[in-house]
């Protein structure tokens, strides 16, 4: 049976992690080589690396970052930020990610999403959403962050993702986003009734029985996390040990 | 010192990279003699078959990779492991190596999303060299559409998956396929390259 993924998120600006993290044994709270190990070594399922800045100055300090992490971390790597055409997808998966993730670029340009699954596999392509409610019972895609709102229907877009090829959803809540409240359950609920793609929820994790919460709730094939984990408020292993106990298939 | 054959496949450096952090000696070539010369072989693989195979024409190594496979371990990776088989119809006819009797066809489920993406139990059902000082449960890393088609004693592990789906092969003596990615596997994945390694000696 298919385990259900843990994934932490790492924020890089400039070749260091944001916010720095907070492990035992990490002595450089900022090296985000050193913050993917130790997410290794815990169980992480796949460890996604988010370029924040993603200038074009600080992009070979960042890709520098995804090769040095392919060389010492064995799960599969989830690269994003400034991806904006087939080209970076090529320099990024050669860096050595496994998977793109991209966001806006894709609502700016959906063309990217089918010329990327067909260059280099649907396996490969994520598409990062940025979605929150509309005050008239639907939701609505912003880009930039969740800073522009470009009035795209949640529901409508993740149609024309999956038929675009991508392989993946990684749904963000702007909504319950920073609140920790729990995961966004209604809308990953709404995405994962219109497609048949793994959708992976993102934004709101605040305690642990959030992760088992969103797995018996939706069909969320993967939580993501980011603070939760950095600041080792939740380790890795406490949180598959709950969702275990509570049969969820966990790795 | 294991060859990893180079034909353009797309998880050569993964591979290559698990290698080198086991401090595993490896080279990876196109060349017949070092192949020759070499303990082991590893034949990665990722995207369709009938473009990899045809890459893999391409670089005259055939004959060379189905003649070694008869006196010392390969290991075929993913689309690879898919390779070994005699026969694939991904994107129509396409014939493999033909060293593990079997077929390759689409995974036949509607019930479940294909592509098969992420960490799947191995159903071990027979004792392998490969699968060594490994605790169970082995969650391994697969991400695929096509899945292999062959006689049980050819499957040492399988998958459920609304079906079985076979996780790692052989032909009873020298060649080995997983359908998962060892090297994307964890610290399980990377002992099965160890125990491979320690099969080539």
């Amino acid at each position: 049976m298919l385990a259900k993924r843990i994934v932490p998120c790492l924020d890089v600006r400039h070749g260091k992690v944001v916010k720095g993290v907070n492990f035992e044994g990490v002595k450089d709270v900022g090296d985000p080589v050193a913050c993917a190990a130790e997410y290794n070594r815990q169980g992480a399922d796949e460890i996604v690396f988010y370029d924040i800045v993603a200038s074009h100055e600080g992009r070979g300090a960042f890709l520098d970052v995804v090769r040095e992490t392919a060389k010492q971390v064995f799960v599969p790597l989830t690269v994003g930020g400034g991806i904006s055409s087939v080209e970076d997808m090529r320099n990024t998966l050669r860096a050595g990610a496994d998977k793109i993730s991209i966001n806006s670029s894709a609502v700016k340009n959906p063309q990217l999403i089918s010329d990327g699954a067909e260059i280099f596999g649907s396996q490969c392509i994520v598409v990062g959403i940025d979605a929150k409610r509309d005050g008239r019972g639907g939701y609505t895609v912003y880009a930039n962050g969740g800073r522009i709102d470009m009035h795209v229907d949640l529901l409508k877009w993740v149609t024309e993702i999956e038929q675009r090829g991508a392989g993946e959803i990684c749904l963000n809540s702007i909504d319950t986003d920073g609140v920790r409240g729990g995961f966004d359950l209604e809308m990953l609920k709404a995405v994962c009734a219109r497609v048949r793609i793994p959708v992976i929820a993102s934004g709101g994790a605040g305690k642990l029985s959030d992760f088992a919460t969103v797995f018996q709730e939706t069909d969320a094939t993967a939580a993501l996390a980011a603070s939760l984990f950095h600041f080792g408020e939740l380790t890795i292993p406490q949180v598959k040990a709950d969702c275990r106990s509570k049969g969820i298939a966990m790795r | 010192m294991i060859a990893v054959i180079d034909y353009g496949a797309g998880n050569l450096f993964s591979v290559c990279n698990a290698l080198k952090y086991l401090d595993i000696p490896h080279s990876v070539t196109k060349d017949a003699d070092e192949i020759c010369r070499a303990d082991a072989v590893i034949l990665p693989g990722v995207g369709a078959f009938p473009a990899a195979m045809e890459s893999l024409r391409a670089t005259g190594l055939v004959d060379t990779i189905r003649e070694n496979a008869q006196k010392k371990p390969l290991l075929g990776i993913c689309l690879g492991m898919q390779m070994l088989f005699d026969r694939s119809d991904e994107n129509g006819d396409c014939d493999g190596l033909g060293l593990i009797a079997g077929e390759v066809h689409r995974i036949p489920s509607d019930k479940v999303i294909i592509p098969h993406m992420g960490w799947n139990e191995l159903v071990i059902t027979q004792q392998s060299p490969l699968l060594e000082q490994i605790e169970t449960p082995v969650y391994t890393y697969f991400v695929h559409s096509y899945q292999a088609f062959c006689d049980e004693k050819n499957i040492i592990a399988y998958c459920e998956y609304d079906g079985k789906i076979p996780a790692l092969v052989t032909d009873g003596k020298f060649v080995f396929g997983a359908q998962y990615h060892p090297e994307k596997s964890g610290d399980k994945g990377l002992q099965m390259l160890r125990n491979f390694e320690r099969m080539a000696k």
